[in-house]
């Protein structure tokens, strides 16, 4: 029916179109990034490597995966452990530019081999090493002082995978990893931790002073304030997000953001987080939707047998 | 055009009210008060720093709450509240007429009115002009030395109960 | 004077009749106006414009309840406030973003309609002419409503835009064209700010919708007289069909009334638009809300990729190839050749355009080109896409220089 191909003619331009500006025109506009499944071995950083970083990358990697193999003893790592609670106590205290994270949850969040490489050397591990000349510069620096041989990473490292773990929500999951460097103004979240509710207006403004002067250490410390996460889920693509999180120099290279290290799990539950402060109503849209549909395809239904009811008798 | 009846006409137009129905729902929320706003309707006082027959103004809920602490010797009366020692009248600043802050007057012992000259007497009931009722009493739950107003206790139930105040 | 019987009950349908000829009104407007049987879907998609505006107040009317026109809440009004708290609120956000992308679509294709049937002369240029003035109306309502949310996409668009402003440069005819102060004045500021927001806000929410109701309503004044046109092009004696249709000669007539005949159909085709409509707002509305958008505005920060939506790249791309001051030119020729289409189009015949020789192929060109423009106009102004949109631009401007010798020696039969 002549119709139909007319139908055919404007779905067919429209959808040749749309392609063309989306998908086409954003797949030339960002270029398309590989993820690495956070999987943290180091191969994806050597092939990476500036050819004068290679040799010292490959060195360090493969250092790394032997302490991996090494049998850890937890009860060993947590008497190690007590140097670590000396920064990492959730007093909030600000420590070189930023507030050490909670490590309550680090062995469900942070993958095992880059838990060895960040307590071997923090700079490398995180890929910020082109900021630190010396790694010792580093804020967690230190720890390559307090915890020294590979049997005592690997001891460390076993108490927390072994104690540190726990479910968490994904609010907490949120704090530990992302919290002391990007507030999360929707969620309530500052990088101070959760706003309390204060009583008088005064009040309310000397907490936001303190959160103000946290920033401005952060700032220092980071080059510039890092952003607010709020809406973060809906400005970025999905396959962005993941690549980011995993490596953020894959898509902005020469970043100070660290790499955290999270697992898959780690990230789903950060990811969880984004979506409750960026797009909660996800749930609601994917509910009531194909109701709606279902709805308008009841209504062209009766309205198809309306109008052929007075269209009958016209031709 | 067909003088028999439309039914399907009819029967489309009673689907398509329908989906008006469900519009006009989702419209009725989105008019509804915030959820923090409704949040917001907490707020905790305490009771301990008044002192007897002089007025402490509070906010709860964008309105003003006249807490007044009633003289030891005073006869008592079911519209207090009875709170670590002391007998306090808690209530909504607004004048049951027609929304005014009645003034207090310490020395009548009379809060006064200056928008059409109701009066009310130092436990809030009305004694001379238009206002229908004595003043509201807020939900309250008795904590320690404070009230949270907002939430209800059994006191608050029991006054609410005996007819002293309608609901806020 | 009119007669006015006493005994007629009040707002019966007599006493109103008496008031204001209701039945007059009704066969006018409504049960005795004339459409040609003789037409196809793509006839419903004025209907269909106007459910869609339809959509856009309503959703506009919940939005406007909690949106803030302040530089530091727009952000968060529309985006925590509207998307999280308010009962319903994603849903108007939704609806309201993606009836603002799709009404373009809508426009084009009932654009492309009226082009291809030859809908716009011989009687009909003035609705042509309104249709277009809508066109840029609506285009006006587009730009200002980008402005509200106060991402980084709004505070950037409206930075370029209003940049156009300037003119020409200084170095052309002695800077006669240059209006550096111009773009100030517009802004309210030196850059998009407080009062550009607030200005753009009062435009997009009070004079511009009150202007296109106004518009909408010359655009079916236009309408009303010259009839709407058919598949064929054919001069319908409307009287006489009229007459054949109220005696019962229904197949024979080659008219059907608005109400209930042509509605009918209309209200169908809106079915199946509700269908792909309503599937957009829930699952897939990405194209309308560009997560560029989606960083708050700064100022001091340019995003990697900038560019207008998807219904103005055609335009915006027929200004990149060129240098500023010839891009001005291009840009404003691209504005005002669709209005001269009645004037340029020399030929008398109305016949669709697969009945016209060359302007056949006049019209498809023109389709392709539009589409490669788009498509030219979205990728970075790199390497091969620059060449083809130099050669796409070019196209544009030709066809519009060619279309009077085209037509002029188009056969009449």
């Amino acid at each position: 029916m002549k119709e139909f191909k007319i139908l055919a003619v404007v779905v067919i331009l429209s959808l040749i179109t749309y392609w063309g500006v989306e998908p086409f025109a954003h797949s030339q506009m960002h270029k398309h990034v590989e993820g690495h499944n956070f999987v943290y071995d180091g191969a994806a950083d050597i092939a990476e490597a500036t050819a004068d970083k290679a040799a010292a990358k490959k060195a360090f990697w493969g250092e790394v995966n032997q302490i991996d193999k090494l049998p850890g003893n937890a009860a060993a790592g947590e008497a190690l452990f007590g140097a670590c609670m000396g920064c990492h106590n959730g007093a909030g205290i600000n420590m070189g530019g930023v507030i050490p994270p909670v490590l309550d949850h680090a062995g469900s969040l942070y993958d095992k081999k880059y838990l060895i490489a960040l307590i071997k050397d923090p700079a490398m591990a995180s890929n910020v090493d082109h900021k630190y000349a010396n790694t010792m510069m580093h804020p967690m620096g230190a720890v390559q002082a307090m915890v020294t041989t590979p049997q005592q990473i690997a001891d460390v490292v076993a108490y927390i995978k072994a104690k540190k773990v726990g479910k968490m929500t994904p609010q907490v999951a949120y704090e530990e990893a992302c919290g002391r460097c990007h507030a999360n103004r929707y969620g309530g979240l500052t990088q101070l931790g959760e706003t309390p509710k204060f009583k008088t207006e005064k009040e309310a403004l000397a907490h936001k002073l303190k959160v103000l002067d946290e920033q401005s250490l952060v700032e220092k410390y980071m080059g510039k304030l890092p952003p607010d996460l709020s809406i973060m889920i809906r400005a970025r693509s999905e396959q962005y997000m993941e690549t980011f999180i995993e490596n953020p120099q894959t898509q902005l290279p020469g970043t100070s953001m660290p790499r955290v290290g999270l697992t898959k799990e780690g990230y789903e539950s950060v990811k969880a987080y984004l979506e409750e402060t960026g797009d909660p109503s996800k749930e609601a849209r994917h509910a009531i939707g194909p109701w709606v549909i279902l709805f308008f395809v009841i209504f062209t239904v009766l309205a198809y047998l309306w109008k052929k009811h007075h269209w009958k008798d016209l031709h | 055009m067909s003088n028999r009846r439309d039914f399907m006409g009819m029967a489309l137009g009673s689907f398509a009210a329908l989906g008006a129905l469900g519009a006009l729902y989702a419209a009725k929320r989105t008019w509804d008060p915030l959820p923090s706003v409704k949040s917001a309707g907490f707020t905790t006082i305490d009771l301990s720093p008044a002192q007897e027959n002089v007025l402490v103004t509070e906010k709860w809920r964008g309105k003003p709450i006249f807490i007044l602490k009633q003289p030891a010797n005073a006869p008592k009366s079911d519209r207090e509240i009875h709170v670590a020692g002391g007998r306090y009248l808690v209530v909504v600043g607004l004048c049951t007429h027609l929304g005014c802050i009645p003034a207090y007057l310490a020395d009548k012992k009379q809060f006064k009115c200056a928008c059409h000259g109701g009066e009310f007497d130092s436990l809030g009931v009305n004694t001379f002009g238009p206002p229908p009722r004595p003043l509201d009493i807020p939900p309250f739950k008795i904590s320690g030395t404070s009230v949270i107003l907002g939430e209800t206790g059994p006191e608050y139930e029991k006054m609410l109960a005996a007819g002293l105040t309608l609901k806020v | 004077m009119a007669h006015f019987d006493e005994k007629a009950k009040p707002f019966s349908h007599k006493w109103l009749n008496e008031r204001m000829a209701v039945d007059t009104v009704k066969k006018v407007l409504s049960t005795e106006y004339w459409i040609p049987k003789d037409i196809n879907f793509l006839w419903a998609m004025g209907m269909i414009l106007a459910a869609t505006f339809g959509l856009l107040i309503i959703s506009g009317i919940f939005l406007l309840m909690y949106y803030q026109p302040s530089v530091s809440g727009a952000f968060d009004s529309v985006n925590h406030t509207i998307m999280s708290e308010v009962g319903f609120g994603w849903l108007w956000r939704h609806i309201h973003g993606v009836a603002a992308s799709v009404v373009f679509l809508v426009i084009y294709i009932h654009m492309f309609t009226g082009i291809y049937y030859g809908s716009y002369k011989r009687g009909r240029e003035m609705i042509w002419l309104s249709g277009m003035l809508l066109f840029v109306l609506f285009s006006a309502e587009a730009f200002s409503g980008y402005m509200l949310p106060w991402g980084q996409m709004s505070y950037w668009a409206g930075m370029v835009i209003t940049n156009l402003f300037e003119g020409f440069s200084p170095t052309i005819a002695g800077g006669v064209a240059n209006f550096p102060g111009f773009v100030e004045w517009l802004r309210g500021d030196y850059v998009p700010g407080q009062a550009f927001l607030t200005r753009f806000f009062m435009l997009h929410v009070f004079l511009l919708p009150l202007v296109i109701i106004a518009v909408i309503v010359l655009h079916f004044a236009t309408l009303r007289i010259p009839h709407v046109n058919n598949q064929h092009g054919k001069e319908i004696d409307f009287d006489e069909a009229a007459k054949l249709y109220k005696e019962g000669k229904k197949k024979e007539s080659k008219v059907i009334p608005f109400n209930p005949v042509f509605l009918s159909k209309d209200i169908f085709v809106m079915g199946v638009y509700f269908i792909l409509f309503f599937y957009l707002v829930f699952f897939h509305f990405d194209f309308a809300m560009d997560p560029v958008n989606f960083d708050p505005a700064d100022g001091l920060k340019t995003p990697a990729h900038i560019y207008p939506e998807w219904y103005f790249l055609w335009s915006y791309e027929i200004l990149r190839p060129f240098n500023k001051d010839l891009g001005l030119i291009a840009f404003g020729f691209a504005q005002v050749a669709f209005f001269l289409l009645p004037f340029l189009d020399k030929s008398p015949v109305v016949a669709p355009a697969n009945k016209r020789g060359l302007f056949k192929v006049w019209f498809w060109v023109m389709i392709v080109d539009m589409i490669v423009l788009t498509v030219m106009g979205k990728l970075p102004p790199e390497g091969i896409w620059t060449i083809i949109g130099l050669i796409a631009a070019l196209v544009f401007i030709a066809l519009f220089v060619a279309l009077p010798f085209i037509t002029k020696f188009e056969k009449k039969a």
